[in-house]
């Protein structure tokens, strides 16, 4: 199933006192379910405007983007934001955990918008998403308590815990070390893989890039599709 | 069906993450609803204290011109008729019309023989209606009642000073005072009335009606208490029927007495006079209310407003999973009722146990009110009430400062 499909988007801010700033164009996108695709490129180079489109954050200013079916530009208002709690998980390189929350409160979170069953039994959903990403000790743990790895997994869980069919990620490892973003992208893929989701990843590390199935790099506001992985050592 | 549950799963969620919020945010929200549970308080207190000071001044009115409504009929003819006569229609007059309550009412003095020598005391010849009618304090004994009348001795019911006169001696042994004249006779006290102030220091009495007809007029000679000059009488009447029933009263009584008998009749409790006597009272109640809880409110935006600007980034993070702008919207307006809410019950708690505190009940004048009101039901559903409606309002403003902000603007924040 064809979850995103992007066809000569663009993307334009109006700057005061400037001439309009155009981030993307003519974006060139397709993400079947299941699909792993990485995105790689320079700061500024419109890969988090990208991602911003994708989780219908942000819209397009021309070209029409689909997401799961549905035009983008017609999605509004309050369709538009239960589409998104229901068919989109985030993943951000700050992880975003809600302060003051422990980590359990933190995953029940999107469920407090999904109704019916899942809001009922939240909790207990709550509890195995954790524990599925490790964490079934450390439920009554708030954010400050946890390690980088631990606020990311929590993230995740938090993320997955609906079971989006399109997973976002945000430089998922980026404030973390080598070895634990290995390990929680190892933990994204593996969630992602049970529900057939697909994992479009945004990110600076080659190595993380290189796990996904298809490797597009943003090149002065275009995407550019790669057939070969991206090498490590190159500057992203 | 499904859609009733969807709807009432939406309006649970929402209210399970407000009161998760709350308690998040307790810390600051118990710090910015100390202003409101304060300005609840003084709200329902001032309402509460209100409605006591209220009923302190509608007793007092009543003390002196009668219950609402009370009505005064003068008889007024060339030849005075048969006091006897005047009694029977008069009281005929009261049955027919359903009048539980009536009164004879006349003025005058009896000579009291105290152990200083003997002095003349004003009395008052009642029915012991007029005990109810007036609301008459008794501080010792009790007041008139029905068998007082069938007394060989007369019952008195004398003030704080002349009980003070006689050594104020115990009610329980039935002192008596000798009341000097032709034909002197012995009365009993059966009650004593409270000091006025400290103004009151001439004795004085009430005595029934058909008592004083029969005692010696001070001087030695002279006629009873119906002689040259008739008791006006008086009524305690529906207060939605006073007119007409004021109107048949004295009809029928003038009829009663015969040609050449004219009855006035006329309100002269406090409500008679304009349309609110207390709109006053009532009015500077409810400024002054008014005012306390419009700080109050104003303390509340303001640290809303603040905080929804701290929290943009988490509204954010909450829009992004799922989120809708309705329901961030209504999450901090509940946020802020339910909070408000609770101060609402803590500020009007407090104010029960402010208004019925003795010291408040002392300096309103409640320790000599005869029917002390209840913690007025008015004054709690107007603070909670007033308490809800300013967290609705204040919850507003930072409502729509929250979902004024773009989703990719909020999580960038």
């Amino acid at each position: 199933m064809r979850l995103v499909e992007a066809v000569d988007v663009g993307r334009t801010v109006q700057i005061p006192d400037a001439e309009p700033l155009t981030i993307l164009r003519g974006v060139e996108l397709t993400v079947e379910a299941g699909e792993r695709v990485s995105i790689v490129g320079r700061s500024g180079s419109g890969k988090s405007t990208l991602l911003n489109l994708l989780g219908l954050i942000d819209s397009p200013t021309e070209g029409e983007l689909r997401i799961l079916g549905e035009d983008a530009a017609r999605l509004r208002g309050a369709r538009r934001d239960r589409m998104r709690g229901q068919e989109i998980g985030f993943v951000f390189q700050q992880f975003n955990l809600l302060p003051g929350r422990t980590a359990l409160e933190n995953v029940q979170t999107p469920l407090l918008y999904a109704g019916g069953a899942s809001f009922w039994r939240r909790e207990r959903i709550a509890r195995e998403m954790l524990g599925r990403v490790g964490l079934g000790e450390r439920t009554d743990a708030k954010p400050e308590r946890l390690s980088g790895g631990e606020q990311q997994r929590v993230a995740i869980a938090r993320a997955l815990v609906r079971r989006p069919r399109l997973i976002l990620a945000d430089e998922p490892t980026g404030a973390l070390d080598l070895e634990t973003g290995s390990t929680v992208m190892e933990l994204i893929e593996e969630v992602a893989a049970e529900t057939d989701a697909a994992l479009v990843t945004i990110t600076h590390d080659p190595a993380i890039a290189r796990r996904a199935d298809r490797h597009l790099r943003l090149s002065e506001g275009r995407l550019v599709p790669l057939d070969e992985p991206v090498p490590a050592g190159s500057a992203a | 069906m499904n859609a009733l549950a969807r709807l009432g799963t939406g309006f649970v969620s929402a209210v399970v993450e407000a009161m998760e919020e709350l308690r998040i945010h307790r810390g600051r929200v118990l710090l910015s609803l100390v202003g409101v549970a304060v300005a609840v308080c003084a709200l329902a207190t001032v309402v509460g204290a209100g409605a006591v000071a209220e009923q302190g001044v509608r007793e007092s009115s009543e003390r002196g011109g009668g219950r609402a409504a009370t009505a005064t009929f003068n008889v007024n003819a060339a030849t005075p008729p048969d006091p006897v006569q005047v009694g029977t229609a008069w009281n005929e007059v009261l049955e027919r019309y359903g009048v539980a309550y009536g009164t004879r009412l006349s003025y005058g003095e009896m000579l009291v023989q105290f152990t200083d020598g003997a002095v003349t005391v004003p009395v008052q010849a009642v029915d012991p209606a007029y005990g109810i009618i007036h609301r008459v304090r008794v501080s010792e004994g009790a007041w008139f009642d029905e068998t007082d009348a069938e007394r060989l001795a007369p019952a008195v019911v004398i003030s704080e000073a002349f009980w003070d006169r006689l050594g104020r001696p115990p009610l329980a042994t039935h002192p008596t005072v000798e009341l000097l004249g032709e034909g002197g006779r012995t009365a009993v006290v059966v009650g004593v009335t409270p000091r006025n102030g400290e103004w009151d220091t001439e004795p004085s009495a009430f005595i029934l009606a058909d008592a004083y007809a029969s005692l010696p007029v001070p001087g030695g000679t002279g006629s009873s208490m119906m002689g040259s000059l008739l008791p006006s009488f008086e009524a305690w009447i529906d207060q939605n029927q006073a007119d007409p029933i004021i109107e048949a009263i004295r009809r029928d009584f003038a009829a009663a007495l015969g040609d050449g008998v004219q009855v006035d009749g006329f309100r002269t409790d406090y409500a008679a006079f304009g349309e609110d006597p207390l709109l006053f009272v009532k009015l500077l109640v409810i400024g002054v209310a008014v005012i306390i809880l419009l700080l109050g409110a104003l303390g509340l935006v303001n640290i809303a407003l603040v905080t929804v600007r701290t929290r943009i980034r988490e509204i954010g993070i909450r829009r992004t999973f799922g989120a809708t702008a309705g329901r961030v919207f209504f999450a901090v307006m509940m946020e802020s009722v339910v909070g408000t809410f609770v101060a609402g019950v803590v500020g009007v708690g407090v104010a029960i146990l402010i208004v019925r505190s003795p010291l408040m009940s002392m300096l309103l004048g409640g320790g000599e009110l005869e029917d002390l009101p209840g913690f007025p039901i008015e004054a709690a559903v107007i603070g909670l009430g007033s308490a809800v409606l300013v967290g609705a309002l204040a919850g507003l403003l930072p409502a729509f400062a929250a979902i004024r902000v773009r989703v990719i603007d909020a999580i960038r924040f």
